[in-house]
């Protein structure tokens, strides 16, 4: 076991547990973005920084491991300043409409949306390739769980990776080729987590479009259309 | 984004992992699907199926209204023979073409019209022609609850026992062998155990396009706690590509390789002596017979070198916790029994069996097909395996029917492949069929054609009129998994709530409550006393069920609401029982057999060179019903037969050429995919495409004990076609994946 300070607290949790996990199971908040209790924990988002006496730059608490004596500040000045850019690069960036949680933050952190009005968008056409689901990457923040269930944390298929680099960074197939051409198999584990509604089922996505359940319902029957 | 007026949480009606759903509902229309992470059985995960496959249940084609034919309603004589009718009159105009008499039109009705006439003619024919010519196929898509009445039913007010369904067609060899080894059918143990295996087996299944959240868990055993996997399989499936060993036997060849795997067990003296002395019996006899089954006369058979079933007989029997995963390629052959029994005895000699991570584990095909046998939808048992010719077991259901001591049969009943071969004058003359379809599932469907031709009355309760419903006099609109409550018993035993999300569309009702309408109406027709036939909801109909079969007695849906109850439970307060045998078996001890090898029955020759293997795809399920109706058959739209590189260039067939498989029973067309996957010699044809039917070719043979046909092996020939002998030549599928 372990013991250690969280906000004044001092808390004993197992050996082997982030600095996420025993805030949480402490009842004290701690932002997440990227984190997915299903998923590997790569702390990209960053919105999970703490600070901890002695380390000079913020430490994100999805990976960090707790330890003996640690003394650690979840809400400190420097967190908040830190999280409320964070915030403010993402919505200056991209679509956030469906990320209802990063609308919340946003309030809560008193982000500003127009804090970087120069900000070049992340925008790109909504991929439509398979009969599944659909992919809109303007709203894509990059949390990469949606690679990480494509692979070992779920489904082994490895369908899909980063691409680009830097501000081009996205999420891609091999070869850009379309899905049904690629490894995938449909399975929509990755619609399954995507925090910002960048990955939907096709069904949803159509119904948002202002079609009707019947318009729908009709599209595919007519198979003779794939060529 | 949509913002669901309601989320239901049920269970995925596709393969028996049975996973947990959330169905997101807007103005009653399914828009998402979704799973919690905490769900018992797939932790969130799910397949192409599960997640996207549900929107059959809006597709146009789905028949919302009860059907019957013309002369039915127009009181005429039945006209000669049988035709296959998928279009229907909306308004009672003809429709059909100058080639059909359009008396076999079908018409529009309504629920009483349809129902009196149901009942009208069983009652005719049962009164006439007596309980033989009565037969029933339940429904392992259906619920426990809708499978106990329909078998009830026919039982009570027919007294037969023609009661079957498609378990049959899939694990009877399995259920057969697991009976007389071990005294119980089902998985012994539960899916989510294979992380604590140390070495398993998979065989004759391909795990990742069937069962695919069970493949994860397999996965994550080898990726992430170290197990060894071995594949025993003629084709290079997708477990391979993660797996310690992969022998590609021939196909129906099972039996040589599991023996020689035990010979080497039994001649290296890595047998589990504890195990065999305390828990077996039959040894000697078996290892007497053992003596043939050399490494080296497998090899000779199976194809598979001698020294990997040494590796691999060693490696499973060394391990401190093997186990034994097994699908249809285990039990589809015409030994199917004896290739289950040579896996059981694997699991005997090293003791991998009543312990957690270890077992014998038939992977069940269907969401409910474990429920459905559990429910007495078979016909030599009631509900419980409770033998139908044990005097004790009928006079339990009699007080429980209300039925007068000694009314029911004691006669063993027929098997689907038996209820369709007796269709003929003085055998069975009308038969009902609930959601199932032979006329896709059946082997040698050119003879099932003539079979379900020879029949006097057909009904069909489904959603859709699909190539058997198109046969029937009568359709009776059901509701899918969706417009339904109940339960579904998973291939480990899981019991878990199925729940409606959405009203029954159309006319169309929950499959209970038209039996419980029709037996009413049956009863007053053949005025006898009834046997209850008004519940006012499924779990009253369960709880009738788990009053007699004590493995169900424990279940209510109150304490299954959250997770499921994996059976036996035998009490309210009862845990339930993930692993099984951990003192005993059944039986008392575990009986080996003495096997012997007996080929497939047709062998490839020089007329019919190649070996056709049948099986499913990931894309879709079974006859079609649900999955050709439904985006899944954008993702896969066609057959593909895939054949070896180099069976390919001796008969000059490049990828996606369409060529003719011929067997001495049919043909079908189909564009071939040239690949590795499949073994030199081998050709394997998915059956879920009525234009290109796999089951034309397949050989009815039947296994012997289990009299299940054998889908896995016949002799075929194939030759090159042109483009214009497709049935929809503009279809390719487009797909990456294994």
């Amino acid at each position: 076991m372990i013991t250690l300070t969280i906000d004044g607290k001092e808390l004993t949790i197992e050996d082997g547990k982030t600095l996420l996990d025993a805030a949480r199971e402490n009842g004290i908040d701690i932002p997440t973005i990227c984190f997915h209790e299903a998923t590997t924990a790569n702390a990209l988002c960053r919105i999970c920084v703490v600070e901890v006496e002695g380390q000079r730059a913020l430490q994100p608490a999805c990976i960090v491991k707790a330890a003996t004596s640690m003394k650690v500040q979840t809400r400190s000045e420097k967190v908040i300043r830190a999280r409320r850019t964070i915030l403010e690069m993402l919505a200056s960036t991209l679509d956030l409409s469906e990320s209802l949680e990063i609308q919340n933050m946003m309030h809560d952190y008193g982000a500003s949306s127009s804090r970087f009005p120069d900000a070049e968008r992340r925008e790109s056409d909504v991929k439509d390739d398979n009969p599944m689901y659909v992919r809109d990457y303007s709203k894509c923040l990059l949390c990469w769980r949606c690679v990480q269930v494509c692979a070992d944390d779920a489904q082994y298929t490895f369908a899909i990776n980063f691409t680009g680099r830097g501000f081009e960074t996205q999420i891609g197939t091999f070869f850009d080729k379309a899905i049904p051409e690629t490894s995938c198999v449909l399975c929509g584990q990755c619609v399954g987590v995507c925090p910002t509604g960048a990955l939907k089922p096709k069904r949803e996505f159509l119904l948002e479009q202002g079609m009707s359940p019947n318009e729908i319902s009709v599209l595919n029957t007519g198979r003779k259309r794939r060529k | 984004m949509i913002n669901p007026d309601r989320i239901t949480t049920t269970t995925c009606p596709y393969c028996g992992v049975g996973c947990t759903l959330q169905l997101h509902v807007k103005d009653d229309f399914i828009f998402k699907v979704t799973s919690p992470f905490d769900s018992p059985v797939n932790h969130g995960n799910l397949c192409v199926k599960g997640r996207f496959g549900y929107d059959f249940i809006y597709h146009p084609k789905r028949t919302l209204t009860p059907l019957v034919r013309r002369y039915l309603l127009e009181g005429k004589p039945k006209p000669e023979g049988r035709e296959q009718v998928f279009a229907v009159s909306t308004d009672g105009s003809s429709i059909s073409n100058s080639l059909i008499s359009n008396l076999w039109d079908w018409v529009e009705t309504d629920w009483d019209t349809a129902l009196n006439i149901t009942a009208d003619k069983l009652t005719e024919i049962y009164k006439r022609d007596g309980s033989d010519a009565m037969a029933v196929y339940c429904c392992a898509k259906a619920t426990n609850e809708d499978n106990y009445l329909l078998q009830k039913m026919y039982r009570a007010l027919f007294r037969t026992n023609n009661v079957d369904h498609c378990t049959r067609l899939c694990h009877a060899g399995s259920v057969v062998a697991l009976q007389l080894a071990v005294g119980s059918s089902a998985m012994s143990n539960t899916a989510s155990q294979v992380i604590q295996n140390d070495v398993f087996i998979v065989t004759g299944s391909n795990t990742s396009e069937n069962h695919p959240i069970i493949a994860l868990q397999m996965k994550d055993a080898v990726q992430k706690y170290g197990a060894k996997m071995i594949v025993i399989d003629p084709r290079r499936i997708d477990l391979v590509n993660m797996a310690e060993m992969w022998l590609p036997l021939k196909p129906g060849t099972n039996v040589p390789v599991f023996s020689a795997m035990a010979h080497v067990i039994v001649k290296e003296e890595l047998i589990n002596w504890e195990f065999v002395k305390s828990r077996t019996e039959g040894f000697d006899d078996f290892v007497e017979s053992l003596e043939k089954f050399t490494p080296e006369y497998a090899e000779e058979i199976s194809g598979v070198p001698a020294e990997d079933i040494r590796k691999a007989a060693r490696l499973y029997a060394t391990a401190k916790n093997g186990a034994i995963y097994w699908g249809m390629g285990i039990s589809q052959l015409s030994h199917g029994t004896a290739s289950a029994m040579a896996l059981i005895h694997l699991a005997f000699l090293a003791g991998h069996i009543g312990r957690e991570g270890t077992g014998l584990n038939p992977l069940r095909g269907q969401n409910n097909v474990q429920g459905a046998s559990d429910m007495g939808a078979m016909p030599f048992h009631y509900p419980g395996y409770m033998r139908v010719d044990n005097p004790d077991n009928r006079a339990k259901w009699e007080k429980t029917w209300n039925i007068e001591a000694g009314g029911l049969s004691l006669k063993l009943g027929l098997t689907t492949t038996e209820i369709l071969s007796h269709a003929h004058e003085g055998g069975v003359r009308a038969l009902y069929i609930m959601g199932e379809n032979p006329m896709m599932s059946e082997p040698n469907l050119n003879v099932t054609r003539h079979h379900m031709e020879q029949l006097e009355f057909i009904v069909s309760q489904d959603i859709f009129i699909n190539e058997s419903g198109a046969y029937a006099d009568v359709f009776l609109p059901a509701t899918p998994f969706a417009e339904k409550d109940g339960t579904f018993s998973n291939t480990d035993r899981r019991v878990q709530r199925v729940r409606a999300a959405q009203p029954p569309r159309g006319d169309s009702r929950p499959d209970w409550q038209i039996i419980c309408d029709l037996a009413l109406r049956l009863e007053s027709k053949l005025s006898v006393a009834t046997a209850k036939w008004t519940y006012a909801n499924p779990e009253e109909i369960l709880r009738e069920m788990g009053s007699v079969n004590s493995d169900y007695a424990g279940i209510t849906y109150d304490r299954i609401d959250k997770v499921g109850l994996i059976y036996p439970v035998p009490d309210l307060n009862h845990p339930g029982t993930p692993t099984l045998f951990k003192e005993s078996f059944p039986r008392g001890r575990g009986k080996f057999h003495q096997l012997d090898y007996v080929p497939v029955r047709e062998e490839a020759d020089d007329e019919y060179p190649f070996i056709l293997t049948t099986g499913r795809l990931l894309e879709h399920w079974h006859g079609g019903t649900m999955t050709r109706n439904s985006a899944l058959n954008e993702a896969y739209p066609e057959a593909r037969v895939e054949i070896h590189p180099a069976d390919a260039e001796i008969h000059g067939i490049r990828n996606g050429d369409p060529v003719k498989i011929q067997s001495r029973r049919g043909e079908v067309f189909v564009r071939a995919t040239v690949t590795e996957k499949t073994s030199v010699g081998v050709v394997f044809l998915p059956w879920h495409f009525h234009e290109a039917a796999a089951n034309l070719l397949t050989n009815d043979a039947l296994d012997p004990q289990a009299l299940i046909p054998e889908f896995k092996a016949c002799a075929v020939q194939v030759f090159p076609a042109r483009q214009s002998d497709l049935a929809n030549p503009d279809v390719v599928v487009q797909r990456g994946r294994y």
